[in-house]
């Protein structure tokens, strides 16, 4: 049993929904009680959808369990097919139907139906919602296309065509999934390569049936698509890229593993500079004061790791902290975190994200809806890198993550959310003036800076009254308190807490203007 | 009764479950935590329901069940034990501790009275640990306020003072507005259930008048009727209409005379009646259709007909109570449709058959209604607004009256499509 207050990821059948609402001509029975129904305001409130998942829920009763349930299901079922005429039939149990054991799948398939049936087992106790997303998207996918011939087929060279690829991964309440997927096959357009397929969004089952066209899968959210990318490759003998074209330089490497993987030749533009603003704009002078700056990260695997990769070599970020809620992931970020010299954070509790994040005292968070909450709470700007996601992380104007544009988007709402730097050299200068305010962040547009100014300062009062009482702890002099308060209030707690560590170290039972500085160079060393 | 028709319908629903009142049951009562006992499903309704999370940690949570606790219910119980102790050692401010049940727990039969007698045992009254269920199997969306205050009641103490007794939770400004009132009536002993604070649980006993402000309160009517207590029979203090004669329905059972009863509430009603005006005239012969959701839609509709000149293609009700409904359904326009229970896409073609102006429904099917062209209104706002009262009767009329004037506004002559 796990304490949970807030969760990153739903169940694993609210995965198969994403992936059900995702597609077309298909629909999705789910055995769950009434409650359930919660999961069509996912996708009608937080992605404004104009229609209703396509989704019967039997919503049984305590007083069905008595009696014939299995004849509930059937009658749901026959139902649903004879309204909505499905290409293809999902048929799936939530948490509490799973318990009861009516097995929808194999009811369903005795019915008699002339369509493909899927029966999804998605354990509830112990799997969640990407997991459940990735697991229904292979099974259609393997129940569709499992008699397919296993002929080797023609290249696109031999066949004297363009090439032809599928985009697998986006679903809906997938971070900006619709962009990133216009903007890759516009990338794509640009060196002659079609797109076949996507799936799961906006394709139907018979969509599904022409991934075999396809002379090469890109696998743009490995999170829903890697191990139907892995079951094409070894079933049907298609070959996928792995690199997640997010920022500058894994674009770059995405043109260049798919080109290989097709045999074509690389073309000089993907290297160009000025490909995307990005790179420019990191170069402009202004950035400059973007060095060095601390930044948190926390997310699904895939865009953290992406977002780790940015900050660190195209922005000149410090990463101060990555980490991922998602456990299936955790093999790829922990080695990512390691190469930064950090160790992965992997947890589902956004308390312990949040002591993070205290911890490492960031000048810039990117992190899911809760991380931007956290945030909020600590006087730190932060912007949204992932999901779950908030109706004001679905924008409605373009704007992708992933490729030129995406890159170019994500420059601007990194960067907005801090100061601009020239901005920051002027408040840096007149810091000790009467009128400023600290704790000043003009771009923030919240009030968040005041009370945690206050609560900032209760913390330090309280910290100083227990170093006075613990015997041995250092005192800080009137001079040391006054040097200190010179240094910015979000790293002020961390400076804080290194000096009298070094304090402790180095025997000072005094902590004046010089021990700050003597601490400062031992940490810089 | 009336001349409403009542039907029955039975088939998919689109409704919350009972877990879902915890979202305000926990701004009511802020020393008060609840614990659903759950999966994760349980966890993600709470949290998508109540919107984004603004608190550092909130005051509800689950105790998700994993797949070693199906295994064993002595485990099971055990470990429930554990993560209770673990909480209140980390939120020494709970006063009073809800175990609250959920489909999974109650289908492997997770004994969560047990588990509340025993910790209550251990805790020595450092906190009250308390248990009803909230499982969609058993319960819809308002319900679960029913089954916590009728667990509160066995904590209630006996009482032979005579009192008035609010019950069912409402905003806490509407709530003193509607107790100054009955001061000014000369009811001076107005209580309210749930409290303020979940500790300072209102006395109760033959003296005590019940007057329930919510139409959900089956279970909890009952059981303080069992403590003692007289039920007040009123309509609900929804609109002008409803609010004047719940709060005559409790000065004639305190036996306040009619006359000083009509000159405190007489300036308020025609106050209210010329505030409800501008909504009038927008909601005047416009046809409303209430989906299945809050228990509510008894007493909108019948204000909505009978105050705002709306007229009602269909009453859709989760289940309905004869007894408790009674003084709300004798005032419904004859040939009024009531149905109880729901079959969503039936409901949903009749609802597009009859194009209503307005369809009041649950979060799910908003905007799938709105990009078909028919304004709706969330029924889980009726939920959170103060709306109950004489003076609160123009804001009510608001929340019906705002949707079509943004539709008015937005789309003179055509219909939306979305995506």
């Amino acid at each position: 049993m796990e304490l949970t207050l807030w969760t990153y990821e739903g169940p694993p059948h609210i995965g198969a929904m994403r992936i059900a609402t995702s597609m077309k001509k298909l629909h999705y029975v789910l055995h769950a009680p009434q409650g359930d129904t919660y999961a069509d305001l996912l996708f009608t409130m937080i992605e404004r959808r104009g229609s209703r998942p396509p989704v019967t829920y039997t919503t049984f009763q305590a007083r069905d369990l008595g009696g014939d349930t299995a004849e509930l299901v059937k009658g749901h079922i026959k139902e649903a097919v004879d309204r909505f005429n499905p290409e293809a039939l999902l048929v799936g149990e939530s948490c509490t139907a799973e318990l009861i054991q009516d097995q929808p799948g194999s009811l369903a398939k005795g019915m008699g139906f002339d369509i493909p049936i899927v029966s999804l087992e998605l354990p509830a106790y112990s799997k969640k919602e990407n997991w459940g997303g990735s697991e229904t998207f292979y099974q259609i996918v393997r129940s569709l296309l499992k008699d397919h011939s296993r002929e080797s087929k023609q290249s696109w060279q031999e066949e004297k065509r363009r090439p032809r690829v599928n985009l697998l991964g986006p679903t809906l309440l997938g971070f900006r999934c619709r962009d990133d997927v216009l903007e890759i096959q516009k990338l794509l357009g640009q060196y002659g390569i079609d797109v076949n397929v996507v799936a799961p969004l906006g394709a139907s089952p018979a969509d599904i049936l022409r991934i075999p066209n396809a002379d090469v899968n890109v696998c743009l959210y490995p999170e829903i698509a890697e191990s139907t990318c892995i079951w094409l490759e070894r079933n049907l003998n298609i070959p996928f890229t792995t690199t997640v074209p997010l920022g500058v330089g894994a674009t770059q490497d995405f043109l260049k593993e798919l080109h290989k993987v097709l045999e074509m030749e690389i073309p000089q533009s993907v290297n160009e500079s000025n490909n995307s603003k990005l790179t420019w704009y990191s170069n402009s002078v202004d950035s400059n004061y973007l060095t060095g700056k601390r930044v948190f990260i926390f997310g699904d695997g895939t865009h953290a790791l992406a977002a780790a990769r940015i900050a660190n070599e195209e922005l000149g970020f410090k990463v101060v902290g990555l980490g991922t809620y998602s456990r299936e992931m955790a093999r790829k970020v922990r080695p990512a975190a390691k190469a930064l010299g950090l160790e992965a954070l992997i947890t589902n509790d956004y308390l312990e994200v949040e002591d993070a994040i205290k911890e490492t005292s960031p000048e810039l968070v990117l992190g899911t809806q809760m991380e931007r909450h956290s945030a909020k709470r600590l006087g730190i700007p932060c912007a949204v890198i992932s999901t779950p996601m908030h109706v004001q992380d679905v924008p409605a104007r373009y704007s992708p993550q992933m490729g030129w544009e995406g890159a170019n988007v994500i420059f601007d709402d990194w960067v907005h959310p801090l100061m601009m730097g020239l901005e920051e050299h002027l408040i840096g200068m007149f810091k000790h003036d009467f009128e400023f305010v600290d704790g000043h962040q003009s771009h923030l547009g919240h009030l968040g800076g005041k009370g945690t100014q206050n609560t900032n300062k209760e913390a330090i009062k309280t910290n100083l009254q227990d170093s006075v009482i613990t015997d041995g702890d250092p005192i800080w002099t009137h001079e040391g308190e006054k040097e200190l308060s010179k240094i910015p209030f979000f790293v002020r707690g961390k400076v804080r807490r290194n000096t009298e560590n070094y304090a402790r170290q180095a025997g000072c039972r005094e902590i004046n203007e010089e021990t700050l500085y003597d601490a400062k160079a031992h940490y810089k060393a | 009764m009336s001349g409403a028709t009542l039907l029955k319908e039975s088939g998919p629903k689109e409704v919350f479950c009972g877990l879902t009142s915890i979202v305000w049951l926990h701004r009511r009562m802020p020393d008060a935590f609840f614990l659903v006992v759950g999966s994760r499903t349980c966890a993600h309704l709470i949290q998508s329901a109540a919107g984004v999370m603004i608190f550092a940690e909130p005051r509800f949570g689950t105790a998700i069940l994993e797949e070693r606790d199906l295994a064993g219910l002595a485990d099971a119980h055990d470990e429930l034990n554990r993560v209770v102790k673990n909480l209140l050692a980390r939120r020494p401010e709970i006063k009073t501790l809800f175990l609250v049940g959920s489909c999974p727990s109650e289908v492997i039969k997770i004994d969560l009275s047990r588990v509340a007698e025993n910790l209550n045992i251990e805790l020595k009254g450092q906190v009250t640990v308390l248990n009803y269920s909230g499982s969609g199997i058993e319960t819809t969306f308002t319900q679960g306020e029913d089954g916590a205050l009728k667990a509160l009641i066995p904590l209630m103490p006996k009482s032979d003072q005579k009192k008035l007794l609010l019950v069912g939770t409402l905003a806490n400004a509407v709530e003193d507005r509607l107790v100054s009132i009955f001061n000014r009536l000369g009811i001076d002993n107005v209580e309210s259930f749930p409290p303020r604070q979940s500790t300072e649980l209102p006395s109760i006993g033959p003296e005590t008048k019940v007057l329930l402000t919510q139409p959900y309160l089956t279970d909890t009517a009952r059981e303080l009727k069992n403590k003692g207590a007289e039920i007040i029979e009123a309509p609900f203090p929804l609109g002008v209409t409803g609010s004047t004669l719940w709060i005559q329905a409790a000065a004639n059972s305190f036996g306040i005379d009619k006359s000083i009863v009509d000159s405190i509430l007489n300036p308020l009603i025609s106050r209210a009646k010329k505030a409800l005006e501008p909504h009038v005239e927008k909601l005047s012969g416009k046809k409303l259709f209430l989906l299945p959701e809050s228990q509510l839609e008894i007493p909108l509709a019948r204000f909505l007909s009978n105050e705002c000149g709306m007229e009602i293609v269909e009453i859709g009700t989760p289940y309905l109570n004869r007894d408790l409904m009674k003084a709300e359904i004798d005032l419904l326009p004859p040939d009024c449709r009531i149905v109880e229970g729901q079959h969503v896409e039936k409901q949903l073609d009749r609802v597009r058959d009859s194009s209503p102006d307005l369809v009041v429904c649950g979060m799910g099917l908003a905007n799938p209604l709105e990009a078909e062209g028919i304004s709706t209104k969330w029924s889980i706002e009726m939920v959170f607004s103060p709306i109950h009262g004489i003076d609160q009767a123009s804001d009510l009329a608001e929340l019906f009256s705002r949707p079509l004037r943004r539709h008015d506004i937005l789309n003179p002559t055509k219909t939306l499509t979305s995506n």
